[in-house]
């Protein structure tokens, strides 16, 4: 069978493809490779790629996705509801649009600060 | 006996996000045994080069990083002798009872400056796999995966290292192997309590209590070159590597485990004596200093912790 593959859209800086089995973020540090990601705000952030370190946090402005655990220290399980996610942790379902999200570190008291 | 007091890393305790998974990693991958799993769900790790009970601690939770890091002493009235030091330095000294570890003594703990917790604990029972002791093989069980050798010292990052630097020097009699001072101040500082070019080290950063790396001891630069292949077999995420520290000269690779805690294979380093002076690094040799063949820092050295 093959792979599921998905266009995975950068609003506003382009496009590269996922896979239904392959973590979004490689998927944008492919696309980052070929250059298909142009003018980015600023560098790929790409930390641990494994849901500890928050570098990666990225906002799914549609499309639909599956997702493993990530650190509540950086997404808030309300932020994941609402599609706030490290983009280490989530694996296409269909078409993604994204955009980068600034890292910040999520406080005891439900605060976020930059990191 | 020329080291006494604070003799090593003793073990280091990590959070996971997801347990099966880390568990394979540090076992299949890294090369470590699983020794026990406690009724809380811990479980405890260690190297077969290892005669003590365990190295690693790992505990389920939410968010990753690290919980204490606990040095071994050689007896156990160095634990009276240091809560005394400690407790005159100004910190609060705790006491963890016999068996919250299974295998190990008492410990006493406290937190230092850049927010870490710190235990020393000087009794721990042997546990299998280890080393035999009459006439010995180099290995008893055969080396599996990255074949570390034993858990070495471990990267930790946080705030107000000055203090960090103070307090082990004056009160638990480390030495410092080695520093870097940018034009702002003290960067960062590699600690050794024996012959190792560091057991601890404290890189300057705003947020206190994070961890950059574990560090796994490996026989040669030639077990440095299999780990990488099981990096890339089994698609471990990599920082980086093959490549060298200036700093302590380990031949290293840093990756990170299934819940994006950092972690370092390495061989070599030079041997540390208590009479050598520091070696000093400043901004302009800094990149070599972190990695040699590089010669500039990663975008992930200075942000990227747990």
């Amino acid at each position: 069978m093959a792979a599921e593959r998905f266009t995975i859209t950068v609003s506003g800086h382009g496009a590269g493809t996922g896979y239904a089995h392959e973590r979004l973020l490689v998927a944008l540090e492919r696309a980052q490779g070929f250059g298909h990601l142009r003018d980015l705000p600023r560098r790929l952030p790409v930390g641990c790629r494994r849901g500890g370190c928050g570098v990666c946090r990225i906002r799914v402005e549609g499309g639909e996705y599956r997702s493993d655990p990530m650190s509540r220290a950086h997404i808030s399980a309300e932020e994941e509801a609402s599609g706030v996610v490290l983009a280490c942790c989530i694996y296409p379902l269909s078409d993604l649009s994204l955009r980068l999200e600034p890292p910040v570190t999520v406080k005891a008291n439900g605060r976020v600060a930059a990191l | 006996m020329a080291i006494s007091g604070v003799l090593r890393p003793g073990f280091i305790q990590i959070r996971v996000l997801d347990m099966p998974a880390a568990v394979e990693h540090y076992t299949k991958r890294v090369g470590l045994h699983q020794v026990t799993e406690g009724p809380d769900g811990r479980v405890y790790l260690k190297a077969a080069d290892e005669f003590d009970h365990h190295s690693i601690v790992l505990r389920r939770a939410d968010h990753a990083g690290v919980d204490m890091m606990a040095f071994k002493c050689l007896e156990d009235a160095d634990l009276d002798r240091f809560e005394k030091r400690i407790a005159d330095y100004g910190y609060a000294v705790d006491h963890v009872k016999a068996g919250d570890q299974p295998g190990l003594g008492r410990r006493i703990g406290f937190t230092i400056a850049s927010g870490h917790r710190i235990e020393l604990f000087a009794q721990s029972e042997q546990s299998d796999p280890m080393p035999r002791v009459h006439n010995p093989d180099v290995w008893e069980h055969e080396p599996h995966g990255m074949a570390a050798r034993r858990f070495d010292h471990a990267l930790l990052y946080g705030p107000d290292i000055e203090r960090n630097l103070d307090f082990f020097t004056k009160v638990l009699d480390f030495k410092c192997a080695e520093r870097v001072d940018m034009p702002d101040g003290l960067l960062a500082i590699w600690l050794t309590c024996g012959m190792k070019a560091h057991d601890l080290a404290f890189v300057k950063h705003p947020e206190p209590n994070k961890l950059h790396h574990v560090s796994f001891d490996l026989e040669n630069w030639g077990a440095v070159g299999h780990a990488a292949d099981i990096i890339t077999r089994y698609d471990i995420s990599i920082d980086i590597g093959p490549t060298r520290h200036g700093i302590t000269r380990g031949q290293t690779i840093y990756f990170f485990d299934p819940s994006g805690n950092r972690d370092e294979v390495f061989a070599g380093g030079y041997t540390y004596y208590p009479d050598l002076p520091t070696r000093t690094w400043d901004e302009t040799q800094i990149g070599k200093g972190i990695f040699y063949y590089e010669r500039q820092l990663n975008d992930a050295f200075l942000s990227v912790v747990t």
